[in-house]
């Protein structure tokens, strides 16, 4: 397929539209240092999280309505979004090519990755065959076809707890399955989990196969709850965490951790110069993965860019 | 740019099951995020495949749709059904780009 090129320059290109490309943009452009946002979707996991309340301006928010609040704020200083998968990244001559699906190629002088992480498959036989038929990675959108029925949430992360509680609200028995011996997170959440009549946490275990002939209709567990390893389930969601996508960094050569999370200095740079890290894709912030991290990792970015391209601009006068 | 119908319970019938050209439903909802970005593919696809392709969406999170959402086991959101002849021949589920969704979709019209 022939390549679009764009012929305008940027200062800068942000991969990803989550807290940290949407804050590192707003900060960008109250610089004056002309960016341009490409993601696959926006708002990352903002999008996926039914309700926030640690986020000092507001004591209760959707992450949907938070995303727009963002957005609406970005999109006020004329930045540029686009909506399209990054697939390769190059740096020639100390610019950036930076390449989509859909055959556009454009061109920067630095490049922020926030792309953010994305979630973790079960890895189990027969999991492909059962999404969208009982199996579910994104409780916030599928959560209200389960109304009345069965179901477990795989993980004993912060994201399994609000799942727990959102379908709480929802379901008639949900049973959450932990690999640990605990629930992680904020003690006040998983309070209300331990006391709720209608929620089994099942410790130490582990789902080894999920069955059924048109749809999910059981799961088989590691050890024996009740006497049965076998637990008829209509709805199964997954929620065991996140993992980096290292494809962009790998074409980089940029310096990850084991995991593949991108490794930051103080002010987000990365080991390959021009290029920056944000967010939940760093190693960052202590580890802490949070919105309120996620949108200070952006603004530090955009400080360091901003420095970054005055001394470029020193330097070639 | 065709519009993406809204269809309803009592337009189901006419605008899907009998239509003469394959359609794309795409049943989606109001606090699904990924559906709105779906609806963004489904606008642009919508005008480069209209003479092969009719894209209609569905709300199937409207309390009054649940017996077309039981009757088509919509589990998971976004959710594409492809019909012909009143008949689902492909379902595809969740956010696509729009280069992987117009190359899934094409081979599947040169195929059915």
């Amino acid at each position: 397929m022939p390549r679009d090129i764009s012929k305008t320059l940027y200062d800068t290109i942000i991969i990803g539209a989550g807290p940290a490309g949407l804050t590192a943009s707003i900060y960008l452009s109250y610089y004056k240092v002309s960016n341009l946002i490409i993601s696959d979707s926006i708002g990352g996991k903002l999008s996926l999280a039914h309700k926030i309340c640690n986020f000092p301006p507001e004591k209760e928010i959707t992450g949907t309505r938070l995303k727009e609040k963002i957005l609406e704020h970005t999109k006020s200083l004329k930045n540029k979004i686009i909506l399209d998968e990054v697939i390769k990244l190059e740096k020639k001559d100390n610019i950036f090519s930076v390449i989509t699906l859909n055959g556009k190629e454009f061109k920067s002088k630095t490049i922020l990755l926030a792309f953010g992480t994305r979630k973790k498959k079960l890895d189990i036989f027969n999991e492909e065959r059962y999404i969208g038929k009982g199996v579910s990675y994104c409780f916030s959108c599928d959560s209200m076809f389960f109304k009345n029925k069965k179901v477990a949430i795989i993980g004993n992360g912060p994201s399994a707890v609000f799942a727990v509680l959102c379908l709480i609200k929802i379901a008639k028995k949900v049973y959450q399955i932990c690999l640990e011996d605990s629930i992680k997170g904020e003690t006040f959440w998983i309070e209300r989990i331990l006391n709720n009549p209608k929620v089994e946490v099942l410790y130490r275990t582990k789902v080894t196969e999920l069955g059924g002939e048109n749809k999910l209709e059981f799961i088989i567990l590691n050890k024996s709850f009740k006497n049965k390893k076998k637990l008829p389930i209509d709805g199964v969601f997954i929620e065991i965490g996140f993992e980096p996508d290292t494809t962009l960094t790998k074409q980089l050569k940029i310096k990850t951790d084991k995991l593949g999370y991108i490794v930051v200095n103080k002010d987000q740079s990365t080991n390959i110069s021009g290029v920056w890290a944000s967010g939940d894709i760093t190693t960052g912030s202590n580890g802490f993965k949070q919105i309120i991290t996620a949108c200070a990792e952006g603004g530090i970015a955009a400080k360091s860019i901003f420095v970054f391209l005055e001394n470029l601009l020193k330097n070639q006068k | 740019m065709p519009q993406i119908i809204d269809l309803t319970n009592k337009t189901f019938e006419k605008e899907v099951l009998k239509s003469k050209i394959p359609v794309l439903v795409d049943f989606w909802a109001s606090w699904c995020s990924s559906c709105k970005m779906l609806e963004l593919v489904l606008n642009e696809l919508a005008s480069e495949l209209k003479n092969k392709l009719k894209i209609v969406k569905f709300d199937a999170g409207d309390p009054k749709s649940q017996k077309l959402v039981k009757k088509y086991q919509i589990q998971s959101i976004p959710n594409l059904q492809l019909f012909k002849n009143g008949k689902v021949v492909k379902e595809l589920i969740g956010l696509k780009s729009k280069e992987t969704l117009k190359k899934e979709l094409s081979f599947i019209l040169n195929n059915i």
